[in-house]
Order: structure tokens, then sequence, then C-alpha cells
């Protein structure tokens, strides 16, 4: 525990297991940068950890209102860490707003920051606190550590003549460094991106690198309470190698380009128009031109998707990306895509729906429109990744499985993916698979709908190719020529050779495994996509109860793992949560005729581990 | 699938003709555009495996079928978007979007505006036939007022657009005009668009003989051509009649045409650089005055695809040096031992 006697350079330090940490302000406090600082410092520090970033829709909400509330949740410890944690122990509440907003995820004992500086009587009144909740004892329960950290960041930055708007910016700084002390973390890594983020106003990264030393100064002396003490959280245990913390979206970025390098293809063309989330991966893609990408902000999302076809018909790598509502518009194409036989890879960030719904929030509602949303008998591979790392060799997969079976591939990722992250090791490019496209070339008995008789696919023949000059289109083809056919027994042979073809990719991709618990038993929690590390830190949770329950996550969702069908047949019962009201659980009681069970939730934000638990302990302590 | 390969000698109209049956109604304007490219595609000598035609659908829609090249039969409206990725992904091949003005005016409205703007290195030739066709005779975009229809039985209400004049709104530096039936005019027309770098634009005014026939007897009509048709050539006055003895020249005062004797003084110039002027004369409409034809606007400037690449390379797009390792390691790194 903390000793009183001032000075003390070195006060004792009381170790915790794992702490969940949220900066929470007006969107305009910079919480996210503030929350991204510490999840570096943090993954620095050796700790494993997940971030579970959440803002407003709105770019600059009114100041000071519930609704322009931005968050940024980081949990980080010593041991294995997959959520961002489903309660807080420490609230950093910039403004009244922000602790009005929060308080509901409040740990009981929790810790609670707060800018005394922003309770100003007009700004408890937009918050809609009727009293001052840090004088009238309604916090009791917690732990409350009011600064006035707008005066003390005032006085921080004063040598530095900043306007008090820009002395007010650095406030987020001052609350990063005191938080940065509180957890023994380093500051050296904030203080470089600060230099490198203001290098063209030298005053402003002082400013900032100055309120980061205040607030870390604070702890660190005493003007500190009594109360407050450091803690320290041991390393994690991590496999030997390289690591850096990823992003969902950067992982996915950089999984097509290697992707793309993989199948020894020098270019892609990534197209898409701004939606959010997905516009993220646009971004990203955008300042990697040296990797052989090139990004096309198209009209809409219907040219984005028409710019990737027409990419992969001239033979490069075409992506699209795009939510919900853009997946929609994008249907036709999809459809194009899978009668010419031609290889995109498109990308569903999802989000809180129908129709507009939440932008900034999180489903997993998309699922029927990747694997059924479209007319006719039209069926193509949709693939999800389950972590931010893991967004990486989805990438790598969607363009395996693309240019080999000849067909457009859905990656399911969402929200909470594309922004979250999580402490990555860096694979080795000579440990990446090799899947080389090999383009038709030889024009004796060429035809472009002639199907290796393996995979059913069709040669990818590009236009520039002398002697291979054809025709492909919308309209149904003849099997044995490709020409335009209208003949009725040849569509119902076409129909059912897309439809094997896509099946047959069930004999190529890994056979469904069980990530925690034994290939049969009482019951099986089926998850697939972002909700992968809360399904599985609460079947972990129960299965330390002794409940007889395993962890079954589904990456493959058109087509399933051969063997999934009788892996859940194993089980007496079998429980799907997800971000929505019931999707792959149809799925699979249609696929497979079994009588699984739907947990669902459609906030808008991802499973608590306690919900979880709990709806384990109903179903694996029923009998069947 | 036979395979013609022609390395000896130099390729003929016939050359671009694919194996497949050409099904257009009898007496389609179609016929006659599809033997004007193929000419055309000849008299500049264009390779076949570096040549692509892309559609979206309609009618006109049906054309990469029929020609010997390679081919895209994409989906309504969009063939402009598919188009732009073929130029992204590859700059060398030429790229022909057929289109039609249901499919560029009506459903594809938004892309034609965009592959103008940009300026992609491709040719783009609207055949407007003032009506749906291949849905079977629906009015159009570009249906005149009062266009009596299937789904207009009282007459359409709706004012037409007007292909060029869009063009130009759009930021097309190569807008022309032909008619079906114009053949050597039209064979020239579709030979200047491909001469042109960046996006070129060209309507065809093409019959539709079973839903709208006739619909431009107004002005190409045998007995009444000679009136009602001005055939521009850069740097010529804007002369046009039986014998060449009316002009156009500007209102004193005004930013607008009027028909005077050949020889008033004032006659106006045909500068195919010059945008204003393009607008005027796109607009000009039969009876008034005569329809204008051949280069209306021509004003190269950069290429999209030309542009991207120049700005990717100067980013250092293909470096060597971009190894996948060193994108990965980029940043703050730790190691675990």
């Amino acid at each position: 525990m903390a000793t009183s006697t001032p000075p003390r350079p070195s006060r004792t330090r009381e170790a915790v297991e794992s702490v969940v940490i949220r900066f929470a302000g007006d969107s305009g406090d910079g919480m996210q940068v503030t929350g991204s600082q510490f999840t570096v410092e943090t993954a620095l520090a050796g700790n494993d950890l997940a971030t579970f970033p959440d803002f407003p829709a709105e770019i600059r909400a009114p100041a000071g209102t519930t609704f322009g509330v931005s968050a940024f949740q980081i949990r980080f410890g010593a041991a294995d860490v997959l959520t961002a944690g489903d309660a807080m122990d420490v609230l950093v509440a910039m403004n009244p707003a922000a602790l009005k907003v929060e308080l509901r995820d409040l740990k009981p004992s929790a810790t609670i920051v707060v800018d005394t500086g922003a309770f100003t009587e007009r700004n408890l009144a937009k918050a809609g606190f009727a009293a001052n909740p840090l004088q009238d004892g309604s916090l009791a329960k917690y732990r409350l550590l009011p600064f006035d950290i707008t005066k003390l960041t005032a006085d921080a930055v004063k040598t530095f003549g900043l306007g008090t708007k820009e002395a007010h910016r650095c406030r987020n700084m001052w609350a990063l460094g005191l938080m940065l002390w509180m957890y023994g973390r380093e500051r050296a890594a904030t203080v470089e991106w600060l230099q490198k983020k203001f290098a063209k106003r030298p005053d402003i990264a002082a400013a900032n690198v100055a309120a980061l030393n205040a607030g870390h100064a604070f702890g660190e002396t005493a003007e500190m309470a009594e109360h407050v003490v450091g803690y320290t959280v041991a390393p994690a245990h991590f496999t030997p190698g390289v690591y850096r913390t990823v992003s969902g979206t950067e992982a996915l970025a950089w999984g097509l380009i290697a992707g793309m390098r993989a199948a020894g293809l020098s270019r892609m063309i990534f197209s898409g128009y701004p939606i959010t989330p997905a516009s993220a991966l646009l971004h990203t893609l955008a300042n990697l031109k040296a990797f052989g990408v090139l990004t096309f902000q198209a009209e809409d999302e219907i040219a984005a998707i028409g710019a990737a076809i027409g990419a992969a018909y001239a033979g490069a790598l075409g992506v699209t990306s795009s939510s919900g509502p853009g997946i929609a518009l994008k249907t036709e194409m999809l459809g194009l895509a899978i009668a010419t036989e031609l290889p995109i890879v498109l990308v569903d960030s999802q989000r809180a729906g129908p129709s507009t719904g939440m932008p900034t929030k999180t489903e997993q509602s998309d699922l029927f429109q990747a694997v059924l949303g479209r007319n006719a008998d039209s069926p193509l591979a949709v693939i999800a990744p389950c972590t931010a790392g893991d967004c990486f060799p989805i990438g790598v997969e969607a363009v395996r499985l693309a240019t080999k079976y000849m067909t457009p591939v859905i990656v399911m990722s969402d929200t909470y993916l594309a922004h979250a992250a999580e402490p990555w090791r860096i694979p080795e490019e000579r440990d990446l698979p090799r899947f080389p496209v090999r383009f038709r070339t030889d024009p004796a008995g060429f035809q472009p709908f002639q199907r290796d008789p393996d995979t059913l696919s069709r040669p990818w023949a590009l236009p520039g190719t002398p002697g291979l000059e054809h025709r492909i289109g919308g309209i149904e083809k003849d099997f044995d020529t490709g020409h335009i056919s209208y003949d009725p027994a040849n569509h119902h042979r076409m129909t059912q050779t897309r439809a094997a073809k896509i099946a047959g990719i069930a004999r190529d991709i890994p056979p469904q495994d069980v990530a925690l618990g034994e290939p049969l038993g009482k019951l099986a929690v089926v998850g697939w996509g972002s909700t992968f590390g809360a399904i599985h830190e609460a079947v972990r949770r129960s299965r330390g109860e002794g409940l007889e329950v395993s962890h079954i996550h589904v990456r493959y969702l058109s087509p399933f793992p051969a063997n999934l069908g009788d892996l859940l047949r194993r089980f007496e019962r079998v429980l799907v949560p997800e971000l929505n009201n019931g999707q792959l659980v149809q799925l699979l009681r249609a696929a497979y005729l079994i009588d699984a069970q739907g947990f669902n939730k459609i906030s808008g934000k991802p499973f608590h581990v306690a919900e979880l638990a709990a709806a384990i302990r109903e179903h694996a302590g029923r009998d069947s | 699938m036979t395979v013609v390969t022609v390395t000896d000698r130099e390729l003929q109209p016939k050359d671009f003709a694919s194996d497949q049956e050409v099904r257009w109604c009898p007496g389609c304007g179609d016929y006659a555009i599809l033997k004007a490219m193929q000419k055309a595609l000849a008299d500049v000598g264009a390779p076949r495996e570096r040549t692509v035609f892309v559609s979206g659908i309609g009618c006109a829609a049906r054309f990469p079928y029929y020609v010997s090249t390679y081919g895209f039969h994409t989906i309504h409206g969009r063939a402009p978007t598919i188009a732009t990725g073929i130029k992204l992904a590859n700059p060398e091949l030429d790229v022909w979007v057929v289109t039609g003005d249901g499919d560029a005016l009506s459903i594809g409205g938004n892309h034609l505006l965009h592959v103008l703007r940009r300026n992609v290195d491709l040719q783009l030739v609207l055949f407007n036939n003032e009506i749906y066709g291949l849905t079977k005779g629906q009015y159009s975009p570009t249906s005149r007022k009062g266009t009596r229809s299937p789904s207009t039985p009282l007459g359409s209400v709706e004012n037409p657009i007007s292909a060029c004049q869009v063009a130009l709104g759009a930021g097309a530096r190569f807008v022309a005009r032909s008619v079906d039936t114009l053949m050597a005019h039209l064979v020239g027309v579709l030979g200047r668009a491909h001469e042109h770098r960046g996006a070129s634009f060209v309507e065809v005014f093409q019959n539709c003989v079973v839903f709208n026939d006739g619909v431009f007897d107004n002005f190409t009509a045998k007995e009444i051509a000679p009136e009602a048709q001005l055939h521009l050539q850069h740097g010529q006055p804007l002369v046009f009649g039986r014998t060449r003895e009316k002009a156009l020249r500007l209102v004193p005062g005004k930013l607008e045409l009027e028909v005077v004797p050949a020889t008033a003084g004032d006659v106006l110039v045909h500068d195919e650089r010059n945008r204003a002027l393009a607008q005027l004369l796109a607009s000009l409409e039969p009876p008034e005055f005569p329809v204008a034809l051949g280069v209306l606007y021509c004003n190269p400037a950069p290429a999209f695809e030309g542009e991207v690449y120049a700005q990717a390379r100067a980013a250092g797009l293909g470096t060597a040096s971009a190894s996948l390792d060193g994108l990965l390691r980029g940043g703050q790194t730790w190691t675990v031992s």
C-alpha cells in the first residue's frame, strides 16, 4: 500500500491481475488518441490487451451533451485478454456528460477520475444532472478522484503562449500522463508520437508533452491524495516473436496485400465509397501504394464494386468494401461477378441496421445478406475473422479462395473488429502460404467457361492476351462453348455447377476445430466473427465452474467446413450467441436439422462475458 | 471457338466480326453502327487482343458479342464503372463503352457523369434511339415530350435530356455526334474519338425500326438533311444548306445563335476547343436550327489513369524495396524472447 511519507519517488505499487480503463469525454476531447496512446504504452509494457473504441456518429455533437460522448476502453493484464472487459475498474471522465453516460458500466468499487474544472453549472445542466454528483454523495460507493485537470493543464502549458482553446486541448494528455503513472507505463512512445504529429507546430507539441509530464508528475509527487495508489500489472506470457498492436482494419489491409503477393499478382485495385465504418480500410490502403495498391474512391457503391470487377477482369486483385447498406447496393454486381466467375473480395464492415440504423455501433446482422441476399441461385464464399489479428490470415485466405475458385468472396468484419486493437505476433513473409495464379495464355482449345475438373473454376483469361479474344457477360452461357445460351437443360446444369463449385470449397478449407473444450459433450457454444473473445472467456469461466461446455467458432460461413454438422451433432445442445436477431442459428438449423438455440443481443454493443456465462449456465445446466 | 491469328496482313473490317449471329431486328440502326465500328477499328489499326468492348443492358449492349475483340456485357447502366476498373488495372487496353439512352442517361446517369469528369481514357458511344427497345417500347429520358408509349399512353409529360449537353456539363473533353445512316461520317467520328486521349463521348442517333421508327426523320430524311444538318469542321465556317447558303452567327450583343445567309458578315468559325460554342451547338434543334453533327468539342487534358499512375509511382508504386516484412514491422514493435 502507499506510504504517506513525502517525497515518495518510488511509492509502493499494488499488483493487479488485469484492469479495465475507459477514457470518456466530448467527441472533441481527443479520447480516441488518448486511448490509442495508452494502448501503445501498455503493449510496450508487455501486457496482453484488448480495446473497444466507442464513439458517436456526430463528428462534433454540441459540446457537453450526452450524445456527444466519445469513449475508448482498454483492458490489459498479465493473462490471456480476449475482450475489452464488461465493466470498468477506472473511468476517466472529462466532463459531466461522460460521467453520466458511463456510470452504468462501472464496477462497484471503481475509481473515477474527473476533471472538476468541467463540472460547471452549464455542463451539469447539459448532461441532465439536477445536482452536482461530485458533491451530493451519489458517487459514494466509488473511489472518486476529483482534480481540476483544466486548471492543472493550463498551469502546465502556460509558458508556451497558447490561446485558451489550444491550451484546453492539452487536457487529454494530462489525463493520459496521470493514467500512465498510475499503471507504471513509460511515456517515450507518446512523446515521440506527439512530436511527429505536431511537427509543424513545435509549440503545440511541447505543450502537449508538458501536459503529459505534468499529469505523470502529479501522480508521482506528493500532490496526490493519500488514498491514490499506483499499480503494477505483470507482463503477459506471449509466444516468442516480434509483436505490435494491430487493429482489424490494419490487419485486413495487410492481409489483402499479403494475399495479393501470395497469388503472384502485382496490382490490387481497391475501390470504395465513403461509409462508416468501412472507410478506414480505404484510408489505410490509400497509403500503401508502394505495395502495388491503387485505391479508387468511386461515385457510389455500385461503381466501387464495378471497378473491382473490371480490375479483376483485367487481371488485378479487385477488392471493394462497404457496410450493410452499401453492400445492399452492390448486390446486383455480386450477381454479375458470380455469373462471369471473376475473383473479387468484398469486405463487409457490419454495423447496426436496418437502413441507416446506428452507423458507429457494432452488429452481426449482415450474415443473411452475405450468404443469401441475392436474386436467383447465386452462391459465393463467405468467411469471417474472429479477432483483430485474425483479419490478417482471413485477408490472405479471401484472396486464395477468390483466385482459386474464380468467385467473389465476402469477408465479414464489423465495427468492433475494424477499430479494436490487440497485440499481434508479426508473421514472416517467408512463412506465408503461396498460391500463384496461372493466367490462361494458350489459345489451343480455349473456351472461357471450360472448367478445371477439381475446382470447377474457369480459366482467368486476360484482355491483352493474343488469341484468347472472347466475350463474357451476365447472360447464361453454354456449358460447352461459353456462348450465350437460353437452353433450359443447360441453365439447370450451369446453376448446379456454380453451386457445386462453391460447395467444393469445403474440401479445401480446414475442418472445423474446437476452440476450447472437448469435441463432444453437453453444450457447444457456436459463434462467428468478432464475438470470439467474449464467448471464449465465457466458456473458459463456465468450464472453471465445472460445466461441460465447448467453444466452437466458425470462420467459414459459406460453405461450412465439411465436418461441422457431424461435430455439432456430438453435443446434446447447441447455443449460438450472435449480435443479431438469430442468423447463424437459422443457417445451422437449415443445414443440419439440429435444434440449435440462439442467444441474441442487438444493442449495438459487444457481448459482456457475464451475460454469455449466464446464458451458458442456463443451457448447460438444463437437461435435454 | 475458332482462333484466327492475323499477323501477316493488316486487319480488315470483316476481321472484327465475331462468329456470333447478330440478333438485332431487321433494319435496326445498330447494324450500320456495327459496320461503321468494324471499319473504324480496321482504319485505326486496333489490335484485337488489346481492344475491349464493355456494355451495359439494352439492345445496344449486345454489341460486344458481335465484335471479335475482348468483350464484357455487364449490367444495366454500369459499364463505365467496369471500364474504369479495367483501365486502372491495365491502362494499355483500348476500351470502348457501348451504351444506350436509357442505359447511360437514366439508370447509369451517375456513372456517365463521373467517367467523363474523371476523363478516363476510353471511348463511350451512346446509341440514342429515344426509346427503350429491349423492354418493348417505353419512353426514355431522351424521348420528346408527348411521346406515346406503353407506359405513357397519353404521351410523356417529361422534358428530354440532351446527351451532348450532359456530356459537356460533366466536363467531357471530347464530344461528338453522328447518325447511324451516315456511314462515312460515323466512321470518321469514331476514328477521331479513338484518336483522342481521355474520355471521348460520341452520341449516335440510331433509328429503332420497331418502336420509334422515323423519330429522327426531321433532320435525317434525305430531302431535308442538307437544310437540317450542320456538319462541323474545325476552323471552317458554320455553313449548311443545299448550296451551303446558310450560316450561323451570334446575335449581336447576345450569347445566342441565329441563322443568316452565308454571305453575311461575322459568320462563326468552328473552334473545337471552345466549350461555350460547343454548348450552343449541342442545343440546336430543328426546325429553327440544324442539328450539329461531327466533333462539337475536342480539348484534351491528362487522362485519369495516367494521373493515378503518375501519382502512385511518385509514391513508390511497386518499388522493389517495399517488402511485406517492412510493412508489418513499421511502427512500434517489441520482442518477446
